[in-house]
């Protein structure tokens, strides 16, 4: 290679490697920032904000739904299976919102570390699957947990 | 070896060239797409959460592909413009960043679309969607300094540099939904797993992002044609071409 597209190249490279390390570094920096939510961990931990508009995302936890029978009220844990978090709501909730579906709550956390809601938006996942497999596999884990659940018993 | 990269940087080789190729890409293509297309949207089993909102799959995720894969190239071009001083790797900045803009448009914009009925809302704030935003105005950016610029040549090495710094947001548009919390889901599609969907449903989605590979090859070659032609004129291949085409 020509000794000046040499230099070139290599000014080049220099660059982009000072610039992916000042935009990394800046990333860092803002990450706080760049989070969309506060997961339940963080939030029993104290690490988030009260009395801030914030944003909790985690999973609904199976079982937690309250539903009020005279308002839209709702309330629910939001779970990363380590910490949870109540979360009350009031308003339509999207289709796909469901026990052990995973949500993003835009609201405040109160003084008592309950999250109140304002909007909630469901979150998905990256998995894909025709209704038949999903049934089939709810079945099949189903029937395990039966076993282990029989398994137990004769302990208990 | 380094002839035959200064071969392919010769705007009258490629131009033979491509001219040759051209069809073929264009008819694999069109076929590719349709494949994909009627495949995925009429055969392709519905999803057991989403139903069958989540066909729109088969449009975002191959847009949302080759805007960021154009960029790529792009870059890479703009290197080679850089470095060798190449005014097809120019052309080829000019001739195919109107095209990532429109993909990249057309991803936010089915994203959206999808957004509203799965989560709920048509736009966040979050990493990823904000990244993909951040890569339409780079578009937007790389073809507005072209048309600023009249002189070529400044405008090939200003164009270059821009490309190459807006490069740094490609690797966060990917990574974006591991590296913070976002509401966009993770990849499905990963290097070196399988893929977190049936072969009913991904393959047809590999189909349309082939066709639309190839589509996209014919329309960079036949918009670099045009912009060898106007940058040409003056040449003797290129008054032959144009006589010859008259008689």
């Amino acid at each position: 290679m020509h000794p000046i597209r040499k230099k070139r190249l290599t000014i080049i490279l220099f660059l982009l490697a000072g610039l992916t390390v000042a935009v990394a570094l800046t990333t860092y920096a803002l990450r706080q920032n760049i989070n969309l939510f506060y997961d339940p961990s963080q939030i029993s931990a104290g690490e988030a904000p009260s009395d801030v508009r914030i944003r909790a995302g985690g999973m609904v936890k199976e079982g937690s739904v309250v539903r009020d029978p005279d308002s839209l009220k709702v309330e629910f844990l939001v779970t990363d299976y380590s910490a949870s978090v109540p979360v009350e709501y009031v308003g339509i909730l999207p289709d796909l919102f469901a026990e052990g579906q995973g949500i993003v709550a835009m609201g405040r956390l109160n003084n008592e570390g309950r999250f109140v809601a304002d909007q909630v938006l469901a979150k998905h996942d990256e998995n894909y699957m025709p209704p038949e497999v999903s049934d089939a596999l709810e079945k099949a884990s189903k029937n395990q947990s039966k076993a282990a659940a029989d398994s137990i018993k004769p302990a208990t | 070896m380094w002839q035959i990269f200064h071969k392919l940087g010769s705007p009258k080789w490629f131009f033979g060239i491509s001219t040759r190729f051209m069809p073929w890409l264009l008819v694999g293509g069109v076929l590719l797409l349709l494949a994909g297309a009627i495949w995925g949207l009429a055969f392709a089993p519905k999803d057991y959460l989403q139903g069958n909102s989540y066909r729109i799959i088969f449009i975002h995720v191959p847009a949302a592909f080759l805007a960021q894969s154009i960029y790529i190239m792009m870059a890479s071009a703009a290197i080679v413009t850089l470095v060798w001083r190449m005014k097809l790797a120019d052309m080829f900045v000019k001739a195919v960043a109107p095209v990532g803009l429109v993909l990249t448009f057309l991803a936010l914009f089915t994203g959206a679309v999808w957004g509203k009925p799965t989560w709920g809302t048509w736009w966040i704030w979050d990493a990823r969607l904000t990244s993909m935003l951040i890569l339409l105005f780079l578009y937007g950016g790389v073809i507005a300094l072209d048309r600023a610029i009249t002189d070529d040549k400044s405008a090939a090495r200003a164009v270059a540099v821009l490309v190459l710094v807006g490069v740094v947001n490609i690797p966060i548009i990917k990574y974006s939904v591991e590296w913070w919390n976002t509401l966009h889901q993770p990849a499905t599609f990963k290097l070196t797993e399988k893929p977190s969907m049936p072969a009913e449903m991904w393959v047809p989605l590999l189909l349309s992002v082939l066709g639309l590979y190839l589509v996209f090859g014919w329309l960079a070659c036949i918009r670099m044609q045009t912009e060898i032609l106007s940058r040409e004129q003056r040449t003797r291949w290129v008054k032959e071409l144009v006589m010859k085409g008259k008689s």
